[in-house]
């Protein structure tokens, strides 16, 4: 392990990946990767997680390509030092810049669930961003992490960009190298074994973690688009997606009207039989499985509840009454298992959300401005969608990470680039003039102290005074 | 320590600290609070540090007054949540915002030698975002800390603002503690302990270490004014200061060019006996001032030397032809100490400097540009000044921080807004033309997916195609 790190650590020493050239050409070679190799991709998902292909198209191989797009078309600014301007006292004397700098070599460790772009899309943001980096995909998802280490050295220099399999001895070994950036997706166990190893070399981690996404349904909700909404966010993928809509927070009203919707939408989903389908995904192995199925109290079960372990597959499945208590609300379901919390009105489902980590997602469904902006002011988590669900994951121009629990850091667009980059102070002057400044040589005086204080300070904005 | 940091939580959970109006009055209150108490804090600091009176109204109290002013400016913006542009496909259907949300409980841990600009202008960023926090003010500078701990509560609520004093004991009782976000200047080795502490809750940090900042003057430089500048940073504070340089590389001929201006210029500023002018500071303690005292080679000082243990008074010393393996180099010096080491020229400066750790900040002295780019595109470091030192710090429009061991995390400014807050992506839709995103609900086709990609892709633009 030490010798990738070296090895890349020289490759990085040459500066070539400083150039906007040498970037480009990266991003540009994963987007020939994807384009050339989606059938070997789409097969390598089917057999990790029977991932249909228009989940695998959709919501991986386009989120890469859209976060590649997105940084070619604005790599040229966001590479070049960006002016600013300082307090105008200063502005005759001095040239103030930031410039963003590649941070050197980053480790990048994917996730299983959506194992291309968990592991791609903070690639795209390293190289970007000028970097070299060693990416350990998820050996959950065997057969993508191994396709993944044939391919990409085809297209990028494995000088620059290694991919590094194998389980917890060889991720062990690698934490213990010293990197210039951690990148980690996964869950909080290990997010926090991630960051004590980075913490030995004081290197900048980010954490992508997960939790329970909580989803609170009013009453103004239009409850056929709520349903189709929910049920499309909750079992693509099986369920198993870090923002996944959780569990559900209504009163018992809604609880028993959005019953017939959603049953009229599984079906328009999945037609009468779920197995046959090839819209739906399956559990990723036996142990989550098991421990999904240990989740369902069948007594609570109002639509599905069937499994079948020889070929990982749970039905969707909705439980409604349930209770903090139950099992499915001790920890992060990540399956396709939906349950139903009852609660009086929206301030106990706020309660109830507050009391709880803060979570990675939080959606809440209803017709009323007023209830957008009590749940934007008076909760927190990593994002907040509105009557609708997951999507934000797909736009550039917002971040995507994690609060508490759920994370530190964030990337996408342009936060990505400040992620992966250093932003450097820069300070230009000349020689002239330095009679200016002779406040600031001893010997002191109070005079140049007055005038020192004009010279440096900021001043209050007229609305403030 | 639990019971202080549950008191803040509780009080952070009554949503008071989001208000413009507390942000704003907690900013003045802290105004008002060095406003009112100036003799005390200059006598406090000539007590722990024989601080000039110039250096502590203008490094310390005006730095912190500016940075509330440049909070007060931009509350407004960062209060409201902003407006971003999604893919033009999504414009019609949803909205898109990045909400600033405070972290909760801060601790900020402050350091000695710039002891209330180090603990308050943290502070002040941590109050404009909206949080609570608890700030441990450097045993080492005890009577400011005890300043800091007396009149805070006469200003600020303590159920919001904390101050708690102590020593390695109380410190690590704090980190045991689990707080939203932990701010620490001070060096690598407690930094890593304190990211050690922070990982066991996943807990975001910034940590603000130091190193030692080179200067590179080239042959091009005025000699007289980069002398002036130079002997400035260093001796302010008696050299205790993070963004001090700490050495200098030059050629031969430099060296001895330079050496009449340094005479020069300390005569200027300190007359014949620094130890009589009260423009120049004292060491913190003894056991700083027998680690700085060790690092001085006699048979190459060429100025200074001189030193008084009583009084923990060093004199602006000089040392030429020192070589990577005097014992001034093995650390950061942190203390009036000079030390000049000859190299051939600019490219061997360069390769020195970057086979070091990353500086907290880097000094170029030169009248020619291509000088600036050079060592601007080859080098890295927190901080890069060219014909200056130290000004970075008091311009607000750049960020402050280090790299690689120079630390992680920055602030001043903006970046002290995006530092102490959580960036919560906002996605608002609504139930209307739930129909235009058909294509994503199962049953999946190829149909489907064509539409998918259609409304989801970012398109190249006409310069990258």
């Amino acid at each position: 392990m030490e010798v990738i790190v070296n090895t890349l650590r020289k490759s990085f020493a040459t500066n070539l990946t400083k150039s906007y050239e040498w970037r480009s050409a990266q991003l540009l070679a994963i987007e020939k990767l994807l384009d050339e190799n989606q059938t070997e991709l789409l097969d390598a998902l089917k057999q990790d997680l029977n991932k249909p292909n228009q989940e695998s198209i959709v919501l991986e191989i386009s989120l890469i390509k859209n976060g590649i797009v997105h940084c070619l078309k604005n790599l040229k600014t966001w590479v070049q030092p960006q002016k600013v301007n300082p307090i105008f006292q200063a502005r005759a004397v001095y040239s103030t810049y930031i410039q963003y700098q590649p941070l050197g070599v980053c480790l990048i460790i994917g996730a299983w669930n959506y194992p291309l772009m968990l592991t791609l899309v903070p690639l795209v943001g390293a190289l970007a961003s000028g970097n070299c980096a060693v990416v350990k995909p998820s050996e959950l998802s065997p057969n993508t992490a191994k396709v993944l280490e044939k391919l990409l050295p085809k297209y990028i220099d494995s000088d620059f960009v290694r991919v590094v399999n194998g389980g917890v001895p060889e991720t062990t070994k690698l934490l213990e190298q010293k990197f210039d950036h951690i990148f980690y997706t996964g869950n909080g166990t290990v997010g926090r074994i991630v960051m004590q190893a980075a913490a030995k070399h004081m290197t900048p981690v980010v954490l992508e973690c997960g939790g329970k996404s909580p989803v609170y349904i009013d009453e103004t909700a239009d409850l056929l688009v709520t349903a189709k909404r929910l049920a499309w966010g909750k079992f693509a993928n099986a369920g198993q997606t870090c923002i996944a809509p959780d569990y559900i927070l209504c009163t018992k009203e809604t609880q028993e009207k959005i019953l017939p919707f959603l049953k009229q939408v599984f079906e328009e989903f999945y037609g009468d039989s779920v197995k046959k389908s090839d819209s739906y995904a399956r559990i990723v192995n036996e142990r989550h499985f098991d421990r999904i199925l240990n989740l369902i109290d069948q007594s609570k079960v109002v639509v599905g509840g069937e499994s079948d372990k020889s070929q990982k597959f749970i039905a969707p499945t909705v439980m409604f009454n349930v209770t903090p208590e139950d099992k499915v609300m001790s920890e992060e379901i990540f399956g396709p298992v939906l349950p139903f919390i009852t609660v009086n009105n929206r301030q106990e489902a706020i309660d109830f959300i507050n009391s709880r980590d803060k979570p990675l997602a939080l959606y809440v469904f209803a017709n009323d401005d007023k209830i957008y902006e009590d749940f934007q002011n008076n909760t927190t988590s990593g994002s907040f969608g509105y009557n609708d669900v997951l999507v934000q994951v797909g736009f550039e121009c917002v971040p995507f990470g994690g609060v508490g629990e759920s994370g530190i850091g964030n990337y996408h667009g342009k936060f990505s680039i400040d992620t992966f980059s250093h932003q450097r102070a820069v300070l230009k002057t000349s020689f002239f003039g330095d009679s200016l400044s002779y406040f600031r040589y001893p010997p002191y005086s109070e005079s140049k102290t007055n005038k020192a204080i004009w010279a440096s300070s900021e001043f209050k904005s007229c609305n403030i005074l | 320590m639990e019971d202080i940091v549950n008191t803040l939580r509780k009080s952070f959970n009554t949503d008071t600290t989001k208000s413009y109006e507390w942000r704003k009055t907690q900013l003045l209150a802290i105004e008002k609070l060095l406003d009112e108490n100036k003799e005390q804090f200059v006598e406090a600091l000539k007590l722990d540090l024989n601080k000039p009176n110039y250096e502590t109204i203008v490094y310390e109290i005006g730095t912190v007054k500016s940075s509330i002013n440049f909070c007060l400016n931009h509350l407004k913006t960062y209060i409201e949540p902003q407006k971003v542009k999604p893919i033009i496909q999504a414009r019609a259907v949803y909205s898109t915002y990045v909400q600033y949300q405070p972290f909760g409980v801060c601790l900020i841990i402050g350091a000695w030698n710039y002891p209330i600009y180090l603990t308050l202008t943290p502070l002040i960023g941590a109050i404009s975002s909206g949080n609570c926090a608890i700030l441990k003010p450097s045993e080492m500078a005890p009577k400011i800390a005890e300043l800091l701990e007396n009149l805070f509560p006469k200003y600020l609520d303590t159920n919001f603002i904390r101050v708690v004093n102590g020593g390695v004991t109380e410190t690590t009782q704090l980190l045991e503690q689990k707080f939203d976000h932990i701010f620490y200047t001070g060096n690598g080795t407690v930094g890593r302990i304190v990211m050690q502490a922070a990982a066991k809750h996943m807990t975001p940090v910034v940590l603000e270490c130091g190193g030692k900042s080179p200067v590179y003057i080239d042959e091009t430089a005025d000699l007289l004014v980069t002398a002036r500048r130079i002997l400035w940073a260093k001796f302010t504070n008696s050299g205790q200061t993070c963004v001090a340089p700490d050495y200098v590389l030059c050629t031969k001929e430099t060296q001895e060019n330079i050496i009449p201006f340094l005479k020069q210029i300390l005569q200027e500023f300190y007359g014949g006996s620094p130890k009589d002018s009260n423009s120049f500071a004292r060491i913190i303690n003894e056991r700083h001032f027998d680690r700085i005292i060790k690092l001085i080679d006699e048979t190459k000082v060429v100025v200074g030397g001189i030193s008084d243990r009583n009084e923990k008074y060093i004199a602006p010393t000089i040392m030429f032809n020192v070589t990577v393996d005097d014992k001034v180099m093995n650390e950061e010096i942190f203390g009036p100490v000079l030390p000049f080491i000859t190299i051939t020229d600019r490219n061997e400066a360069i390769k020195f400097i970057n086979s070091r750790d990353k500086p907290l900040a880097l000094y170029v002295f030169s009248n020619k540009e291509e000088v600036y780019n050079d060592f601007k595109n080859r080098t890295s470091s927190g901080s890069f000044c060219y014909n200056d030192l130290m000004v970075q710090l008091a311009l607000e429009c750049l960020p402050f921080g280090g790299v690689g061991e120079s630390g992680l995390g920055r602030y001043h400014g903006i970046y002290s807004f995006e530092t102490f807050s959580h960036q919560r992506a906002i996605l608002k839709g609504g139930f209307f033309a739930d129909s235009l995103s058909s294509f994503r609900y199962p049953p999946y086709s190829d149909s489907n997916i064509s539409r998918g990609l259609l409304a989801t892709s970012e398109f190249k633009s006409c310069s990258i195609l």
